[in-house]
C-alpha cells in the first residue's frame, strides 16, 4: 500500500517533468526565430534582441532549461514580456474567479449528471433513457460558447433574471458572487455533465447485472435503496475516474467561458496573453493547469482505496 | 481476337435497380436499426455537398465588404443577414463549412494514422513502452485546447497550423487506445503462432493486429473528428485559430462577439451549422460503435 503510494508519486513526478520539458521546449519547436514571432510585425531589431535576451534564447538550450527549472522550484514562473510583472503574481491575482467558476461547475455537473445517469441505467432502453442519452450527445456537440450565448439570450436578455456578464468577488457577499456564476457554471458544466452521465449509466448498468443486486431485490429492498447503497456505491470507481479525467475539459472550457462572460480569471489572462504573444504567461498557465490536473488525478487514484476497499495494492 | 474487342457492356438497368434497391429496401432497414447514425450520415452528406459546391451556393463573395449594407438582419435579400462590415453571412457560412470539414477530417486521419503507428510499435517493443507512455501521460495532462493554444501562439495563424496543433493534442489518446488493444491482442494464440512461424514483426502488425483494431479505431476517429471541429471553433473564437481572411464558423462568431446583444443572428447561424455537423458526426460514431462492437455499445 505504502509502496503503491510511493510508486504513484514517482510516476507523477516523471509526468510533471515531461510536461515541464515540453512546455519549455515549445519555444524552440517553432520554425524561425521565436523572439521575432513574439515581438510581432512592428518590432524593431532592438525589441527582438531584448526579448531574445529576456527569454534567454541567446544561451544554450540545456543551460536555459536548467535555470528555468531551478527558478520554478523557487516559485518563479518568469516575467511577463508585456508589463514586466512576475507571472506567478499575475496568476495568483486571478485564482479566485477561476477557482470559483470551476468549483461551482463541478458541483452543478456532478449533482445533475450522476442521478440522471443512474436513472437512465435503471430504466435502460426506455424512452426516458433515450431522452437522457440524447441530451448527453447534444451536450457533447454544443461548443461551450454557443451554449453560453443561448443562456445569456434566454436568462439575461429575455427574462432579465441574471446578469449578462461580469464577476463579483466573494468578499462582496455570497449572493452577488453566486448570481454571476450561475450562467457560466451551467454553460461550462453541460459538456462535463454529459460525459459523467454517460459513464455513470454504463457503470451502473454493469453493476445492475451482478448477483448481489438480484439478492437485494429478492430481499425486497426498495429500488432507491438498492440504487444508492448497492449499485452507485459499486459503480463509484469509474465515475470518479471520469470526473478526474474531465478536469481537463473543465480547464479548457474555463478559458472560453471566462472570455464570454468577461470573468477576470486565469482563462482571461491566457487569452490576453495569446493576443499579445506574452509567452512566459502562456507557459506559466499551462504548467499550473497541468499540475492541477495531475495532482487531482493523483488524489483520485489514491481515493480508490477509500471508495472500494477491495482494491489493495 | 474476339475478347480483345472490349465489349464492356454496362448494365445500366441493373445499376439502376441496385440504386433503387438501396433507397427502397436497404436504407430503410438500416434506418430502422440505426436511426441516428443514418440521420447523422445524411446530415454529413449534406454538409459535404455544401463544402464542395460552396462557390455556387454562395450568393456573393464571402469577403466582399459593402459598408452601406452593414448589420442588416436576415431578410429575403441577405438570408442570414450581414455583419459589421456588410459581408453576407449566408455566403460566409457556406464557405465556413469547408474549414470545419477539412479540419475535422484532416485531424481525424492524421492523428489516427500517427497515433496508430506509435501505439503499434510501443505495444510490441517492451522496452519502449514505459518511455513512450510516460511521454504520452505528460502530453495528456496538458488540457488539449491549452496545448493547441500554446502551439498557435507561436506560429502564424493558418489552417495548416490549426490542423497540426489539434492533431498533436489528439495523438496521445489514439496511442493509449491502440496500445491497450495491442497489449491484449499480443497474447492471442494466432499472434503467438505467427511469431513462432517466424513472421516478421511488420507483417504481424499489418496482417494480424491492424485488422483487429480497425473497428474501435474507426469509432475513435469519428469522435476525434467531432472534437477537432469544436476545438477549431474555440481556437478561432478566442483569436488563436484560422486567420480572419478565411471565413470559418468560429471566425464569424468571434467577429460578432461584441455585437451579440444587438445582432444575435450573427452568432446564431454559424452556431446552428457547427452544432448540427458535430452532432451528426457524434451520431455516426455512436452508430458505428453499435454496429461494430455490440458489447461496447451495451456498456457505453
Amino acid at each position: 500500500m505504502l509502496s503503491y503510494i510511493v510508486r504513484r508519486l514517482g510516476a507523477t513526478i516523471v509526468v510533471m517533468a515531461v510536461v515541464a520539458f515540453f512546455v519549455f521546449s515549445l519555444l524552440y519547436l517553432t520554425p524561425g526565430d521565436p523572439a521575432a514571432v513574439i515581438a510581432g510585425d512592428v518590432a524593431s531589431a532592438d525589441d527582438i534582441a531584448r526579448i531574445r535576451q529576456s527569454l534567454g534564447l541567446d544561451q544554450p538550450f540545456l543551460v536555459r532549461f536548467g535555470n528555468w527549472v531551478w527558478a520554478l522550484f523557487h516559485g518563479d514562473l518568469g516575467t511577463s514580456i508585456f508589463n514586466n510583472l512576475p507571472v506567478s503574481k499575475l496568476i495568483s491575482q486571478r485564482v479566485e474567479p477561476t477557482l470559483s467558476l470551476t468549483i461551482c461547475t463541478l458541483i452543478v455537473a456532478i449533482v445533475t449528471s450522476v442521478p440522471l445517469g443512474a436513472i437512465a441505467a435503471a430504466r435502460a432502453e426506455s424512452k426516458l433513457d433515450h431522452a437522457i442519452m440524447g441530451f448527453s450527445v447534444l451536450g457533447f456537440s454544443l461548443p461551450v460558447f454557443v451554449l453560453a450565448y443561448l443562456l445569456i439570450l434566454l436568462f439575461s436578455l429575455q427574462l432579465q433574471w441574471l446578469p449578462v456578464q461580469g464577476y463579483r468577488p466573494i468578499s462582496e457577499g455570497i449572493w452577488p458572487w453566486f448570481r454571476h456564476l450561475i450562467l457560466p457554471s451551467l454553460a461550462l458544466g453541460t459538456v462535463y455533465a454529459a460525459l459523467i452521465a454517460r459513464i455513470t449509466r454504463a457503470s451502473v448498468l454493469d453493476v445492475l447485472s451482478q448477483d448481489y443486486i438480484r439478492t437485494a431485490q429478492a430481499k425486497g429492498l426498495k429500488e432507491r435503496d438498492i440504487m444508492i447503497h448497492h449499485a452507485l456505491k459499486n459503480a463509484a470507481v469509474p465515475i470518479i475516474t471520469i470526473i478526474g479525467i474531465g478536469i481537463g475539459l473543465l480547464i479548457s472550457g474555463a478559458v472560453v467561458t471566462e472570455t464570454v462572460f468577461a470573468i477576470p480569471g486565469i482563462g482571461r489572462l491566457t487569452v490576453d496573453a495569446i493576443l499579445r504573444r506574452d509567452y512566459p504567461i502562456i507557459q506559466g498557465v499551462i504548467l499550473i493547469f497541468s499540475a492541477t490536473y495531475v495532482i487531482v488525478n493523483l488524489l483520485i487514484d489514491l481515493s480508490y482505496i477509500f471508495f472500494d476497499p477491495r482494491i489493495r495494492y | 481476337m474476339i475478347n480483345n474487342s472490349s465489349v464492356k457492356h454496362v448494365d445500366w438497368s441493373g445499376q439502376l435497380f441496385k440504386l433503387s434497391h438501396f433507397f427502397k429496401a436497404q436504407l430503410p432497414a438500416l434506418y430502422q436499426r440505426y436511426p441516428f447514425a443514418v440521420i447523422g450520415a445524411a446530415t454529413l452528406f449534406f454538409m459535404g455537398f455544401i463544402a464542395i459546391f460552396a462557390p455556387y451556393l454562395a450568393t456573393v463573395d464571402p469577403q466582399a465588404v459593402t459598408p452601406l449594407n452593414r448589420l442588416k438582419p436576415p431578410s429575403w435579400q441577405d438570408w442570414f443577414g450581414t455583419d459589421a462590415l456588410g459581408r453576407d453571412v449566408y455566403s460566409r457560412v457556406m464557405y465556413g463549412t469547408r474549414v470545419s470539414l477539412t479540419v475535422g477530417i484532416a485531424v481525424a486521419l492524421l492523428s489516427t494514422f500517427i497515433g496508430t503507428a506509435i501505439g503499434l510499435v510501443t505495444g510490441f517493443i517492451r522496452w519502449l513502452d514505459p518511455i513512450v507512455m510516460r511521454i504520452m501521460d505528460g502530453l495528456m495532462s496538458i488540457p488539449s485546447i491549452l496545448l493547441a493554444i500554446a502551439l498557435m501562439a507561436l506560429t502564424k495563424a493558418s489552417m495548416e497550423n490549426v490542423i497540426i496543433a489539434i492533431t498533436l493534442a489528439e495523438i496521445p489518446r489514439v496511442v493509449r487506445l491502440v496500445r491497450s488493444l495491442v497489449l491484449s491482442l499480443r497474447e492471442q494464440p494466432y499472434v503467438e503462432a505467427a511469431a513462432a512461424a517466424g513472421t516478421p514483426l511488420l507483417k504481424t502488425l499489418l496482417r494480424h493486429i491492424l485488422p483487429n483494431i480497425a473497428a474501435p479505431l474507426l469509432v475513435q476517429a469519428t469522435y476525434i473528428c467531432a472534437s477537432a471541429m469544436i476545438t477549431e471553433a474555440i481556437l478561432s473564437f478566442i483569436g488563436a485559430g484560422t486567420p480572419p481572411n478565411i471565413p470559418s464558423w468560429g471566425n464569424i462568431m468571434a467577429e460578432s462577439r461584441s455585437l451579440f446583444q444587438i445582432a444575435g443572428y450573427l452568432i446564431f447561424f454559424p452556431a446552428i451549422f457547427l452544432s448540427a455537423t458535430v452532432l451528426a458526426v457524434n451520431y455516426l460514431g455512436d452508430g458505428l460503435r453499435d454496429a461494430l462492437d455490440p458489447r461496447l455499445s451495451r456498456r457505453m
